[in-house]
């Protein structure tokens, strides 16, 4: 009897796993045939497709599409241009979305749930919704920069960074956390004499480096991925990110072992940032659930 | 200290208050509310990005030209005799549309209308004709993309936490693997699947065809417009259903183990777990889950841009596609205005009347 239950306990485990792999082959093989085709020439790319060396690195293996592909593009730039925009974006939304929120969560002053409700209702507007308008607003507005007063921020790194720096998610998130803290270490630091920017910046930042992490991740997978955006309000190519640099690769006849070279280059080095820190990446998302 | 209560006053601090809050509430009053209000204002102008005339006032006019339907019902053509007359195959003959909706006085609402679609009735065919056919399509197929995708991707997505939150060795990869596509651009994804779907030497039909030993016949996903909303509709949720896999699993983990020991001790089986245990544990995650699903199903953009251009025929037409395409390209900020503002209250409309089912059941 014992042995009998230990075999089907067995076929049933088995089982389990056999389903789990089949689901996984449905989301890695894809991923799986860009980075593998990016290592074969057209030719014979095609002709794998037809069986299951599609998803192989067999053949004729080699990095001539990356050259290729930078040969067509300035692939450079546009990781450069996306790298940039995202690190000064991310760094300086996480400043000013925890300070705020650092006032919202501790001081007491006249307004203040007004413009924070104010702030959470503006969840429920998708970005899509006034990205046309808000080509109007970045159209009409001045910046001081190396050449003087401009006015009108389109084809320029600024557009692509300052309308991003606060928003209500970012906000929303830095608030729920900074609410559990306990109370009693910032008054023990009021007392001792500290500002209120030195509490925030000695006694709250040092404690709350989840919630960093948090919006540091979404804000990077915001930031890295934005398309829409961009594709207005950069035109030429000196601003351009990688995700509008992909046009480039856009033609009648496809090279599509470039193509395959270009998406692997710019998403291999998110897929290894999200393998090393996946419970961070997967910890972000579970939270913007409290969003509800 | 004479002072009433130490802790109040410590925290009542109006300059350091709006000083820390005043950049954030800058920008997002620069750029989230501004352009939210503007887009109203737009909508009842004719304001274009660059303009030599000055902007007007037109009222409702970028509404009424959006939604204008409008109803015909053709007889079929009669001979001298008063019988109707059939072309050599037998099929009824009908007045030419255009005979109604061009300069013809007689019918003034229907001017400058093309068909959308109709139906026959008895021998009359009714045809309901669409001031802006194209918008009409990207409104038709916008609300077929949510209405798939959200009941669908939100079904797998629990299918998929349920099977993640098992207790078994090593479930964390899987759970690492499912959740993968999400961090990958849809832009990416949408190029790649390009290429998948493709109709000579696409992967799908290959492997398609390879599996079948050759008896699959190829198709052209993203060129036939009966599967290419369809083949956009597959692609989206295999992306996106991780992303909603992982707030079903959050959801799940707030279930107290108790709970199912107890139904265990009843002597539930799996399905009574899941119906009268999970189930009723997940309402507020379900609507959660539904809510952030439709919202973003209806920001449909990256995929056509990227894959179709809404084409062919107009097939994958989706509402930010053609508030971008008149907004940007033709640089109607009015005309892309108004699209916002419609997709805007559609949003607005689901999430509320989500929340109030669900808040009633409760």
């Amino acid at each position: 009897m014992a042995a009998v239950t230990e075999t089907n306990h067995a076929l049933k485990l088995t089982g389990r796993y056999a389903l789990l792999v089949a689901v996984a082959l449905i989301f890695v093989l894809p991923i799986l045939f860009m980075v593998v085709s990016s290592l074969k020439p057209d030719r014979q790319l095609l002709s794998d497709t037809s069986s299951f060396a599609a998803f192989l690195p067999v053949g004729d293996i080699s990095v001539g599409n990356y050259f290729a592909a930078f040969d067509r593009a300035p692939v450079g730039l546009f990781i450069f241009n996306s790298v940039f925009i995202t690190v000064v974006t991310v760094v300086i939304s996480l400043f000013l979305c925890s300070l705020a929120a650092f006032a919202f969560a501790y001081l007491e002053f006249r307004g203040k749930n007004i413009v924070l409700s104010v702030i959470i209702a503006t969840l429920i507007i998708p970005f899509e919704t006034i990205a046309i308008p808000m080509l109007m607003v970045v159209n009409s507005l001045p910046w001081i920069g190396a050449e003087g007063l401009q006015w009108g921020w389109l084809n320029t790194y600024h557009v692509q960074i300052v309308p991003f720096l606060a928003d209500a998610l970012t906000i929303f998130l830095f608030v729920q956390y900074f609410k559990d803290l306990p109370k009693e270490l910032i008054e023990a630091a009021r007392l001792d004499g500290a500002t209120w920017f030195e509490v925030y910046r000695l006694v709250i930042v040092p404690i709350a480096g989840p919630v960093f992490a948090t919006a540091a991740i979404l804000k990077f997978l915001i930031m890295y991925n934005q398309y829409l955006w961009p594709l207005m309000v950069t035109q030429s190519e000196q601003f351009r990110p990688v995700m509008v640099g992909l046009q480039y690769f856009f033609q009648l006849n496809t090279a599509w072992g470039e193509v395959m070279a270009y998406l692997s280059m710019i998403t291999i080095p998110v897929l290894v940032f999200y393998l090393v820190l996946q419970r961070a990446f997967i910890a972000s998302i579970a939270s913007t659930g409290i969003k509800g | 200290m004479s002072s009433p209560g130490p802790q109040k006053s410590l925290q009542r601090h109006p300059l350091a208050g709006w000083l820390m809050i005043a950049p954030a509430v800058v920008l997002i009053a620069t750029f989230l509310v501004a352009p939210f209000v503007l887009a109203f204002g737009y909508s009842f102008t004719n304001q274009r990005l660059i303009s030599p005339n000055p902007t007007e006032f037109v009222g409702m006019r970028n509404f009424e030209q959006l939604l204008g339907i409008g109803v015909l019902t053709l007889s079929p053509e009669v001979d001298e005799a008063g019988s109707p007359v059939r072309d050599d195959d037998g099929a009824l003959q009908y007045p030419r549309v255009r005979d109604y909706t061009r300069n013809n006085p007689d019918y003034p609402h229907l001017e400058g209308m093309r068909e959308w679609f109709g139906w026959n009735w008895g021998n009359d065919r009714v045809l309901v004709l669409a001031r802006d056919l194209v918008f009409m399509k990207a409104l038709t197929n916008t609300l077929i993309f949510v209405a798939v995708v959200a009941p669908v991707q939100s079904a797998l997505a629990l299918l998929l936490a349920l099977m993640i939150n098992q207790k078994l060795r090593g479930i964390n990869v899987f759970r690492t693997i499912y959740f993968m596509p999400v961090v990958v651009s849809i832009v990416v994804v949408s190029l790649l699947w390009r290429f998948i779907y493709d109709g000579r030497n696409g992967l799908l039909n290959n492997l398609l065809e390879f599996l079948s030993f050759g008896l699959f016949q190829p198709i052209d996903w993203l060129g036939n417009p009966d599967t290419a909303l369809w083949a956009i509709i597959a692609m989206s949720i295999w992306q996106a259903v991780g992303f909603h896999m992982v707030i079903w699993l959050s959801g799940l983990q707030t279930i107290p183990v108790s709970l199912y020991e107890a139904a265990e001790i009843e002597g539930a089986n799996a399905w009574q777990k899941f119906r009268f245990v999970t189930w009723p544990g997940l309402r507020n995650t379900a609507v959660l889950i539904l809510v952030v699903i439709t919202m973003q199903a209806f920001a449909l953009f990256a995929q056509v841009d990227v894959m179709t251009d809404g084409g062919p025929v107009d097939s994958t037409q989706v509402l930010v596609f053609q508030a971008v395409q008149r907004g940007y390209e033709q640089q109607n900020i009015a005309g892309g205005s108004a699209i916002s503002v419609i997709l805007f209250l559609i949003v607005l409309a689901i999430s509320i009347t989500q929340r109030y089912l669900t808040r009633e059941r409760t």
